[in-house]
This record gives C-alpha cells, structure tokens and sequence, in this order.
C-alpha cells in the first residue's frame, strides 16, 4: 500500500471577504526533499499558504492533509507539526517558562518536562539565560527560543515563516544553523524567506508562488539556474512586483 | 469641623477602627470571590468561541453597571426568611454584605478581564492555536500574561467594593458594631448631623484608596522593569 505523503494539498483556495489569497494550489510533499522553500513577491500567499498547511486556516476550497490526515479544527494545528512565526509571540516569564508551557508530545511524561526543557535551551545556546525575562531578549535570541519551543513539541514538519527577517549577518548564521541542526534530526522543513541566498543554502527544493498561485517547482539549483517561468525569473532578476504582473 | 475629625483618628477612636476594619474585611472578601470566579469566566468568554457569546459579551458588559440597589433588593430576597437562602440566616450579616458585594463586582471584573485578555488572545492566539495548548491551559496562561494588566482591573473591583453604599445597606441593616461599614456610617452621620464622624471616615477611605493604588502601581512598575512589557 503506498504511504501517504507527509503533506498535501489539494486545489486549495481561500478568499477572505471574496479576495484571492490562494488559488487552487496544489502540492504534495516530496519525501526525498528535507527542505522546501516557499518563495515569491510579498502578498503573494507565502504566509497565508504556511498557515493553511498549518491547520490554522480553513480553505474555501480543497483541502489539506498532513499524513494522510484532515486538520483536527476547532482551529488548532495539525499534530506533528510546528510552526515559527515571523514575529514569535513570546509570553511574560522567563525563558525556561516561556518552553515550559509547551503541552507534552504524546508519550513523554510530565515529570520529564523541565529536563527537556533546559536540555532544548543547550540545544539552541540559550541555556545560560534560562532564568532571563523572554521579553529582554535580543532579536536573534527570540527566533531561537521560538525555535526552541516548536522544536520541543518533536515534530515531523516544521514550518518557518521568515525566520530571520531584520536580523543581522551573525543572528542569521545562528538561526540558519539551527535549521540544519532541525533538519540533520530527521524533521522536514517549510521555509518561507525572502533570502534567496537563504534558500539555495538551506533549501534541496523551491516552491515559486505569485498571487496566490504556485507556479513553479524544481530543485532548488535547477530553480536559481534556470528558472521556468517568466515571472520566477523576473523575481530573481529583482524585478518590481508591477512589472511582474505585466510580464 | 477638620479638627475634630483629625482628632478622632489621632485618639485611634475604637469606633472608627472598628468600622474600618469590617469594611475591609468585607470588601476584600467580596474582591477575592469575585476575582476566583470572575477572572477565569471574563478570559474563558475571551478565548472561547461558541453560539451565543456576543450575547455573553453584551450582557458581562451591561452588568458592570449594575445600580447597587438593585442587587442590594436581589441579595435580600434570596436571603430573607421567605427567600430560597433564608434558612442559611445570613440577613442582616457581614456575609449577606459579603455576598452582595460579590456579585456587584463580578460583572466589573470578569467584563474588564475579558478585554484584557481579548487583547493578549490578538497577541498570543495563533502561537497557542499552533501548540496545540487545551482551553483551560490557554486561560491560565494568558491570565498570567496579563496580570499586571489585571491588577488594574482588581483595584476597580476594589474600588466599586469599598465606595458603594447601596447595597450593604440594604443586606447588612448598618447596625451598630455588627454590620456598620464605612459609607453606611458616613451616610448615616451625615443625617444625624455629625460630621466630623463622616469626615474622619471619608479621610479613611479615601486614604485606602490611594495607599492601594500606589501600592499596585508600585509593585507594577517593579514587575514590569523585571519582565519588560
């Protein structure tokens, strides 16, 4: 019996208030790909696209599953995933608090929270600011303990939306860093990034996505080599986004 | 006028301290069952989603002006001797105040409590949605977040308990050195005439008042600079 893959998505089509945000996309996780990058112009459903797949949009149309599973509703996230917000929300406390409130992954007890906890702050180099108010970290700090926390629910796919946007040179060697760590355990990857030097390092395969819709999909140094589309390629030549609609 | 109040809170009077020690008591307990129940309810109505909570929302909102006569007349005739609490014979007791003060400052606390952790819902929705967190976790959780916030919200509850007259009036009967709280008293020696009683009380009261903000203020500053904002 074939396995299901790990993620799919179906002619998926959103429209809040009757705009376009999606339209009809459809992608199936390939399993020989660790790391896919989602990319495209800004507003092109990039983010939109992340939440969806997420479990935290509903679609208007298709559907999404995630190991062969439909999202659980009631707004929640598919299980076996986590996703890094652009601006991670992180709550008053300390940082170790701000990892302890991370409900427990099935099969893991409790009593072994805490241990896991500090053991993900090594993990990520945050040990020495456990006792630290999250809300005092610095910019790079922050993605790394938001990292930290969706690491710490062991998912199968994590989903990172922009995850170094407005941090510095060495913030993003940490972050990026980290992301190969996430990767070499065994976790898929769906990164959003405007970085496309980000997402030829990290990425095995591009996904290209324009007004809500994917247009292209190759591995990623076939997509930076040679383009198929005129709009991938416009974008890649720094072209504006009016010029990309009448290209 | 002045003087005579000033002096009956130097010479400590019994009366005075009596007074102000039941209006407290009273107040405080009032405050502290109305938060148990009020913060939980107010955040529950702002994370959960279900038929009918615009609804709960509109009437948490109407509640917190409740006039304290009304529920002064509701609280008295659950509690009479013909009421469905009568047998309990809390009529006329701190515990019939108590209880009316409660339920004046629920609807103020849980409505206040609601808003603000509506706003921190805004904030911290999606990140909870996507970790999967359980309601009741998500309450508690964001009513951590927020409680600086909310202590703002338990000062107003507070201030409704201490400065409304009403009610314990009505519940408590003001009798003397059993049920007399501070704004009966003032009421009651303004219509006998005496004032300097009134003032010395009012001078109380509203000491408490700014001594309890200050207080808050305080410890929120101290917390904020800890945890940043």
């Amino acid at each position: 019996m074939a396995t299901e893959p790990l993620l799919s998505l179906r002619a998926v089509s959103l429209r809040p208030n009757g705009r376009t945000v999606l339209d009809a996309v459809g992608f199936e996780w390939n399993e020989e790909v660790r790391v896919c990058a989602l990319i495209g112009p800004n507003g092109s459903g990039k983010s939109v696209l992340l939440r969806t797949a997420h479990g935290l949009l509903e679609p208007d149309e298709g559907e999404v599953r995630f190991e062969g599973r439909p999202p659980p509703g009631d707004g929640l996230a598919f299980e076996g995933q986590a996703l890094v917000f652009q601006h991670p929300s992180l709550f008053r406390g300390t940082v170790l608090e701000n990892l302890l409130l991370v409900p427990d992954p099935p099969g893991r007890p409790r009593s072994e929270r805490r241990e896991r906890a500090l053991g993900m702050l090594d993990r990520v180099g945050l040990r020495p600011l456990a006792g630290a108010p999250a809300l005092k970290l610095s910019g790079g700090e922050r993605q790394r303990l938001a990292l930290a926390r969706a690491w710490l629910t062991e998912p199968r796919l994590m989903l990172l939306d922009e995850p170094t946007a407005s941090l510095d040179p060495s913030a993003t060697e940490q972050v990026e860093q980290l992301i190969g760590d996430i990767r070499a355990s065994g976790c898929r990857v769906l990164l959003v990034s405007h970085n496309l030097g980000q997402a030829a390092r990290l990425a095995d395969e591009v996904v290209f996505i324009h007004q809500g819709r994917l247009l292209e999909r190759q591995r990623a140094a076939a997509f930076f080599d040679c383009p198929r589309t005129s709009e991938a390629r416009h974008f890649l030549q720094g072209a504006l986004p009016w010029q990309l609609t009448t290209a | 006028m002045l003087a005579q109040a000033i002096g009956l809170l130097q010479n400590f009077e019994s009366d005075v301290v009596e007074i102000v020690a039941l209006s407290l008591r009273v107040s405080l307990t009032a405050v502290a069952l109305a938060t148990l129940i009020g913060l939980p309810l107010g955040a529950l109505v702002a994370v959960a989603r279900f038929p009918g909570r615009g609804a709960a929302v509109v009437v948490l909102n109407s509640f917190m002006g409740l006039p304290p006569v009304i529920v002064g007349v509701a609280v008295y005739l659950l509690l009479s001797r013909s009421g469905p609490l009568g047998p309990l014979g809390l009529l006329f007791t701190p515990s019939a105040m108590i209880v009316a003060q409660t339920c004046l400052t629920l609807p103020l606390i849980a409505a206040l409590a609601r808003q603000t952790v509506e706003d921190a819902w805004r904030q911290h929705g999606e990140t909870l949605r996507s970790l999967r967190v359980p309601m009741v976790a998500r309450v508690r959780i964001l009513l951590w977040d927020c409680r600086f916030s909310l202590v703002a919200v338990l000062l107003a509850g507070l201030g409704r308990a201490l400065s409304e007259v009403g009610a314990v009036m009505i519940v408590g009967g003001n009798i003397d050195r059993a049920t007399r709280v501070m704004t009966t008293a003032i009421a009651l020696e303004i219509s006998k005439g005496d004032l300097a009683l009134s003032i010395a009380l009012g001078i109380v009261l509203m000491t408490l008042v700014f001594a309890l903000n200050i207080l808050a203020s305080g410890v929120r500053a101290a917390a904020m600079l800890r945890h940043g904002h």
